[in-house]
């Protein structure tokens, strides 16, 4: 028996920015994800832009109007992150993912800081085209608003944030389910449909629902009163407490995922 | 030196594997046999940490497969064809686990022309055939130069060409001092591959043997491979190889 030693392997290990570097290649190399990414953006601008050229009076949110369209980009965000994961899992590529990073929990954390990063930076673009867009059209006459003006810059940056945090939420929601249209169908069905309901039904949690959130929380630059009957409903929560749900929904779904991808069999 | 030691996996009822224990030496090819079903996969999937084991571990080299530092440059797999998105080229698949393991990216191209893909390499691997995919899939195993190699099935969807091509690549990986463990259903692919033989079935092991010593106790190997297995095939033809026609028809037993 011949015992010749072949290979030498370097001194160390592989570190988290190897891992990120491997999913920032995943990531880019995959056609289908840019064209989501842009079909997202372009969606909330087009939204955008109707909402601003059909504004009547200038006494609602012009801000708010002009980032209507960022609720359903997030839908986008949030089945990009889902299919992220699970898409691992439908063509096999799980396998050659772990054997080369068996660190489960590095691995899924690398996935969404790249995934993150790039929703980050996709959000903030979709919110600052859809502002400026629904500003540029509006009718004449009705006095646009500026991002120098009360509340307005944070609605723009925390509504663009918002989508990277709906995305992290479904990647966190793949590594829970594993199967696309499964997870698919929690995001959707969840966050859309039954939150929705959740709040249509119980005022006291109407708040926390993560659309309602973006809608009336994150995306507006004043505080949206319930009308007259202030007694039954719940104000929407300060922006910054929107955030920091949405960021406690990720992190959950996050950390559900992780412990349980470093626990089953893949 | 791998070392497989009381390795048992149960999936419900079903003991896959039961207490396997045996060793995968370097500088020789060693071939794991058994009948589908057998337990083959389950094995390789936990030598590679995928799947974890109910008792017993798997130490390559001294160490668990999540404890190596850089798990492409020590163990090269093939788990089983398609272990890639349809939607992203050989090339780009091959340089996002190079990528993982700090590999530098010319080898990329290298092992690309060492399998034969070099001009498929920026084509969607969804288009790819059955052999394609296998070529693939050899070409991530040797990505990091590993000094192990576990091989599940490699001549699946493989030419006669592609066959021979496997088998000398497997004997000269081998010849240079590496462990390749090759599993297989294919008896006399493994005679003319393996010089060591795990035999399997039921998920029990049966036999740790050379190929010699496994041929010269029966009139073939294949005879002496089908006497070791015959308790354990999970599904079973009609025998004399009878279609199953209208005057007789052929059923199926389970007997395990």
């Amino acid at each position: 028996m011949t015992s010749v030693c072949v290979t030498r392997v370097p001194r160390g290990h592989y570190r988290f920015w190897h891992v990120a570097r491997m999913e920032w290649i995943k990531f880019r190399t995959l056609r289908s994800t840019w064209w989501t990414i842009g079909i997202s953006v372009a969606g909330a601008v087009a939204i955008g832009v109707a909402v601003g050229r059909g504004t009547k009076s200038a006494s609602g949110d012009l801000t708010n109007n002009a980032l209507a369209g960022m609720v359903p980009g997030l839908l986008l965000a949030g089945v990009l992150g889902v299919l992220m994961m699970t898409s691992e899992y439908s063509s096999g590529t799980i396998r050659a993912t772990l054997g080369s990073v068996p660190g489960r929990r590095r691995l899924l954390a690398a996935k969404a800081a790249v995934f993150g990063a790039v929703t980050l930076a996709a959000g903030e673009v979709a919110a600052f085209a859809s502002f400026l867009a629904g500003r540029a059209t509006l009718p004449h006459g009705i006095p646009a608003p500026a991002l120098g003006q009360p509340g307005v810059l944070r609605a723009v940056v925390l509504s663009g944030a918002s989508f990277c945090l709906i995305g992290l939420l479904g990647l966190g929601l793949g590594a829970i389910i594993r199967h696309s249209p499964a997870a698919i169908g929690v995001l959707v069905g969840g966050v859309y449909v039954v939150a929705q309901v959740i709040g249509a039904v119980a005022h006291g949690v109407r708040a926390y629902m993560p659309i309602l959130i973006v809608g009336n929380s994150i995306s507006t630059t004043k505080p949206l009163s319930c009308g007259g009957s202030a007694g039954q409903c719940q104000q929407p929560l300060p922006a910054w407490t929107g955030l920091g749900m949405l960021c406690l929904y990720a992190v959950a779904a996050l950390a559900v995922g992780g412990w349980l991808l470093s626990r089953r069999d893949a | 030196m791998i070392e497989v030691r009381g390795l048992t996996k149960r999936y419900g009822r079903v003991l896959a594997v039961d207490a396997f224990s045996f060793d995968v030496r370097p500088g020789v090819v060693t071939g794991f046999l058994g009948p589908n079903g057998s337990g083959k996969s389950t094995t390789m999937r936990m030598m590679l940490g995928l799947d974890a084991p109910d008792r017993g571990a798997v130490r390559i080299a001294g160490r668990r497969y999540r404890e190596l530092g850089w798990p492409l440059r020590e163990v090269g797999a093939l788990l089983e064809t398609r272990a890639f998105h349809p939607g992203r080229s050989a090339r780009a698949h091959l340089a996002a686990l190079a990528a993982s393991n700090a590999i530098p990216f010319r080898r990329v191209d290298e092992v690309l022309g060492l399998v034969g893909l070099e001009s498929a390499a920026g084509r969607r691997t969804g288009k790819f055939s059955l052999g394609m995919a296998q070529r693939l899939g050899i070409a991530a195993a040797l990505l990091g130069d590993p000094g192990v190699l576990l091989l599940d099935e490699p001549v699946n969807g493989l030419d006669p060409e592609g066959i021979r091509w496997i088998r000398d690549l497997m004997k000269s990986l081998a010849a240079e001092g590496r462990m390749v463990f090759v599993s297989s259903h294919l008896i006399n692919e493994m005679a003319v591959t393996a010089d060591r033989l795990i035999v399997i079935g039921a998920g029990r092991l049966l036999a740790d043997t050379t190929v010699a010593e496994l041929s010269a106790r029966s009139a073939s190997l294949e005879d002496a491979f089908l006497e070791l297995t015959s308790g354990t095939v999970e599904y079973r033809g009609a025998p004399g190889g009878r279609p199953p026609g209208l005057a007789r028809r052929a059923t199926q037993g389970r007997t395990s």
